[in-house]
Parts: C-alpha cells; structure tokens; sequence
C-alpha cells in the first residue's frame, strides 16, 4: 500500500507533454500533480495508514481505554477468536456465493445486449441496466424490505399461485431459511444480488462487445458448431469482463453493513462488526483490525484478477 | 453467430435479469401512495396522495435535504479541481509511478466504502475535529475524483496536441489557448464528471455515516426512517424525491457524453 507516488518525472517524450506551461513541461506536471496529490496522499492514505497503526493499539479490556502500547493482539485474535472466524468466513461465503449468482444472471443479460442489440435500441438496454445503479443504493435496499416482508409481495406471489406451502419449504431449510424471508440468509442473498447485478453486467458486456465479430465468423468457417463457438471462442474472451464485474461484486459485498442490518439472519458481517465496534463498543483498534481484512482480500483478489485482464475490461 | 435472430431462452433470460432489476424500482413508488402505514400489505388495500403531503410538511426532512445539497455541491467544486488537474497531468505525460498514481485515484472506490469510512474516521478523532459538514465533505470529494478524472482524461486523448500547438504558434499566450481552445474542449467532460460526481455524493451513505457526526445528509436520514414502524410511506415518497435527483444529473451526463464516449464512468482508467 506504500506505493511510491510521488512522480519522479522522467521526461521520455518532451514533444508529449503537458500543453500548458509548454515550455517547461516538469514544472506543469508538479504543479499539477502537487494539490490532487497531497489530498489523496495525505488525507486519505494516511488516513488508510493511522487505520493500520490503530489496529496495533493495545485496548484495556477493564476501562476500555485505547493504550498506546503497540500490539499484535488485535489483530491476532481475528483467526483465533471463534466468534471472528466465524464473521469472517460467513462475510467472504456470502460474497463468493453473491459473486458467482451475479454472474449466472448476468451473463445472459450481457450476451443478449452485445450481440442481438444494436443502435438505439442497444442504448436503451444499457440505459435500463444503468439506471437502476443510480436510483440510491438505500432506495433500492429498502424496496427489498417490501417485497421480502410477510405481508408483502413476494408472499403475495406465492399463495396466488398456491405455492405457499414451496415458501415455507424453502424457510424450513437449516442455513438458508429463517422464520421470514426479510429475516434469513437466502433474503440478505437476494438483496446482495440485486444491489450489485448491474456492476457485473456492463464489464461483461463491454468485454463481449470488443469481441472481435470476424473471430466469430472464422470460427463457424472452419466448421465450429455456435456452442463450440460459446464454449472455445467468446466465453474465453468474455472472461476479464466477468473478473472485472466479480471484483465490484466481491468487494462490494465484503464492506458492506446496512444490507445484512436491514435484512436476514442475526450473524454479524464484517462491514457491521466494524460499525459497531467503533461505535458503540467503542473498540477502534478492533474495528481497525476487522476493517483491514477486505483491504488484504481485496488485494489479493485484485492482483488475481489483474492476471485474468480485468482491467483491461473496466 | 450465424443469424441475428436470438434464441428463445436467451431472449426470456435477458428479459427477466432487466425486469428483475426494475420491478423493485416500481414497487417503491407504488408504496408510495398506499392507504397502509404499517405495514407493507401487497397489494395496497388503497391508494392515496396524502403522504406526499406528509413528507413535505417535514422539517427535519428539509433539513437534511438542504445539508446533502450544500455537501455534494462542495465535493464536486472540489473533485472538478483535482479530478481535472490530475487529469491534466496523466492524459500525456509518462512519468515513473504513474500506474501508483491511478491505482491511489481509484482505492477510494475500489475499497469498501466501509474502509474510507472508519480510516477518515480515525483520522477526524487524531486530529481532534469534530465531525461535521467539512469532514462529510472531505469523505465525499475524495471518493468523486475518480469520476471526474475518468471523464476529463478520456477527453484530454483524443484532443490532438497539434490544436494547442497551433494555438501557440499562432500567438496565443498560455492563458488564452487555455481559455479558448483548451476549456470549450473539456466543457462537457467536466459538466458531465461534475454531475456524476455529485449524483455519487448526494446518494452516499456508507462513508457518510462516519464522518458526518451528529448531521443528518438526506441518505442518513432516510437510513433512519427505514426502521420507524409508522409513516412508511413518507420513506417512499423521500426515496422517489431522492431517485429524481439523482437520476436526472446520470441522464443528463450521459446526454452529454454522448458521441464521445461509448459509456462514461465505466471510462477506461489508465
């Protein structure tokens, strides 16, 4: 996270620069450089780096006082703890699982408008797929609260089409179910995916729509079958799109608190474990320590998809 | 590839991914005008416009309403400035630790917001501020540089340097070819970052609630309602109000990019 970025211009192309202060080309890109740099650099990177020194701060479990003895207690009891364990695995399951349904969804949906949509109807899909990322990420969470509730649509649904007794199966289920909907996993789940579909359609599509169409052609030229075509040519090429996409998803998932407070089973999740530990617990060297985890999986995860082109699909 | 023509089953399961996406949209406005308030009876036992109202006559609503204007306003003012100077800078020019630069551009969105949130938290508390309209902004414009940045720098490499050169060897002084050929060039990418950016503020809740204190930002407001047992439907129509503002600077942004860009905030960032 230390990266080295302050610029260290080395002017390789002095024909290529900056247009402004034309003729000294170094100056302009320091005072450029400077004011965006000392924000980032200083407010918020530092602030991610004092996130890193808190969580090594030792907290007196008597008085509750943050000490300012360095420790790696905190951030030890995270694997040792059970209760931590147990947030941990159950926040990057529920991200995996969330990741990998955004990504059945999506593809069908990223197909059909790269390749069977063009003009302005291929805007009007991309806008109905856009759109609804805008429309507030609470707004969106909330409607969930309304279709999942007792009374609400979804039971609604169901016993019109006399299959109530399939709902109550479903929540009779050990892990996923729950006494309702609004109040189980199999709910957070569906919020979860809801929330994040469209960040995994658009890389997809924008992967699928630079595969090159000659390949395609070429491909049924020397007799390939459109499956085979599916399997050995697009789905390959569509796949930094789906790692971009899996990256939102994933990360996404991992941070968030307000979804698994509004909706499913009592477990904590990380983002919650944060809040609430530097809220009313008051422990900031635990909530500091919680909240380095989706940084470390995240990296890792972005270096992962770095391999697999992801950011060539952003 | 052969035909153009799309298989059944692939038509159906676009259909259903794009209805999935928007049926909840339109369940929230519907609830908007029930006769219900406590609970979330489908279908409606009445329809009524009285919430409408109800939600206007709020004052803490207002209130709130007002504080995330004057705090997207601000972030944007602020990402517009760096988002466009560090734009400047990258559109060109290489430099060694250049990838650092736009990796530490993009971490504010690509972290969990929850990160951001508590790191500008404990900062906020080292420093001893108290949390309030300035540090919500601090939180917001770092997040909405990147927008501004994706939209700017993208514009800045297809403008070609022989117009500004030509500018220059035309006679005009740095100021002007700034001025009149430079500026009228980004306009529309800076209108079009500018807008998303405060979109991105005006809806931000995750960050918000660690650097805003005891002030409500409309989303915060809203996130308090959410868990109010009565009045449901004044959340609703809060929630249409708060879609329309921000929906209307995404369309307009998208307008505006339009023949420019195939799509922007999904911008290729270098």
């Amino acid at each position: 996270m230390a990266a080295p970025f302050l610029p260290k211009p080395s002017l390789q192309k002095p024909a290529a620069h900056g247009p402004l202060l034309y003729r000294r080309p170094v100056l302009a890109l320091l005072l450029l450089l400077v004011p965006p740099l000392l924000w980032l650099g200083v407010l918020y990177l530092g602030s991610l780096l004092g996130l890193l020194v808190y969580s090594l701060y030792s907290i007196d479990d008597f008085t509750g006082q943050v000490g300012n003895v360095l420790t790696l207690d905190t951030l030890k009891s995270l694997f040792t703890a059970p209760s931590n364990v147990d947030v941990i695995v159950r926040t990057v399951l529920m991200a995996l699982i969330v990741t990998l349904a955004c990504a059945v969804i999506a593809f069908p949906v990223a197909y059909f408008v790269a390749f069977h949509t063009r003009g302005p109807r291929k805007a009007l899909w991309v806008l109905l797929i856009t759109l609804p990322l805008w429309a507030s990420y609470l707004v969106r969470v909330y409607a969930w609260r309304l279709i999942l509730a007792q009374e609400g649509v979804i039971s609604w649904v169901t016993a019109k089409l006399h299959l109530s007794w399939l709902l109550d199966e479903v929540l009779r289920l050990p892990v996923l179910g729950g006494p309702s909907l609004s109040s189980s996993y199999l709910g957070m789940f569906l919020v979860f995916v809801y929330v994040w579909l469209p960040f995994m359609i658009l890389p997809i599509q924008a992967a699928l729509e630079r595969v090159p169409r000659s390949l395609i052609q070429a491909s049924a030229d020397l007799g390939a079958r459109p499956a085979q075509t599916f399997r050995r040519v697009i789905l390959p090429l569509a796949v930094p799109g789906v790692a971009a996409g899996s990256v939102f998803t994933f990360s996404l998932t991992l941070g968030d608190y307000i979804i698994p407070g509004v909706v499913g089973a009592p477990g904590f999740f990380i983002g919650q474990m944060v809040y609430t530990q530097q809220g009313t617990a008051g422990n900031l060297p635990l909530a500091a320590a919680f909240s380095l985890v989706p940084i470390v999986i995240v990296g890792v995860y972005l270096a992962l998809a770095r391999k697999a082109g992801a950011f060539d699909a952003l | 590839m052969r035909s153009e023509r799309s298989s059944w089953g692939l038509r159906v399961a676009a259909y259903l991914g794009v209805a999935f996406l928007h049926i909840p949209l339109l369940l929230i406005i519907l609830y908007a005008f029930t006769s219900e308030d406590r609970t979330y009876t489908f279908p409606p036992p009445g329809l009524t416009l009285k919430w409408f109202g109800v939600a206007f006559a709020r004052q803490d609503m207002w209130a709130a309403l007002w504080l995330s204007v004057r705090v997207a306003t601000v972030a944007t003012l602020i990402a517009l400035a760096l988002g466009a100077m560090v734009a400047a800078a990258m559109a060109r020019a290489r430099f060694r630790g250049k990838d650092s630069i736009s990796l530490l551009i993009t971490l504010p969105i690509a972290l969990p917001g929850i990160v951001t949130g508590i790191a500008l938290l404990s900062s906020i508390k080292r420093a001893g501020l108290e949390p309030g309209l300035a540090t919500i902004v601090i939180g917001h414009a770092t997040f909405c540089i990147v927008t501004v940045y994706n939209n700017v720098v993208a514009r800045l490499r297809r403008l070609s340097p022989s117009q500004l050169e030509a500018s220059q060897d035309l006679g005009a002084r740095p100021f002007q070819t700034f001025r009149y050929v430079l500026l009228p060039h980004l306009a529309t990418a800076l209108l079009a970052g500018g807008l998303l950016a405060f979109a991105l503020s005006f809806d931000e809740v995750i960050v918000t609630t660690f650097t805003a204190g005891a002030e409500q930002t409309l989303p915060i407001w809203l996130f308090g309602e959410l868990f109010k047992p009565r009045q449901r439907p004044v959340t609703n129509v809060v929630a249409i109000l708060v879609m329309l503002v921000t929906l209307l600077p995404i369309l307009l942004s998208q307008r505006l990019t339009q023949g420019h860009e195939e799509m922007d905030g999904a911008g290729k960032s270098t």
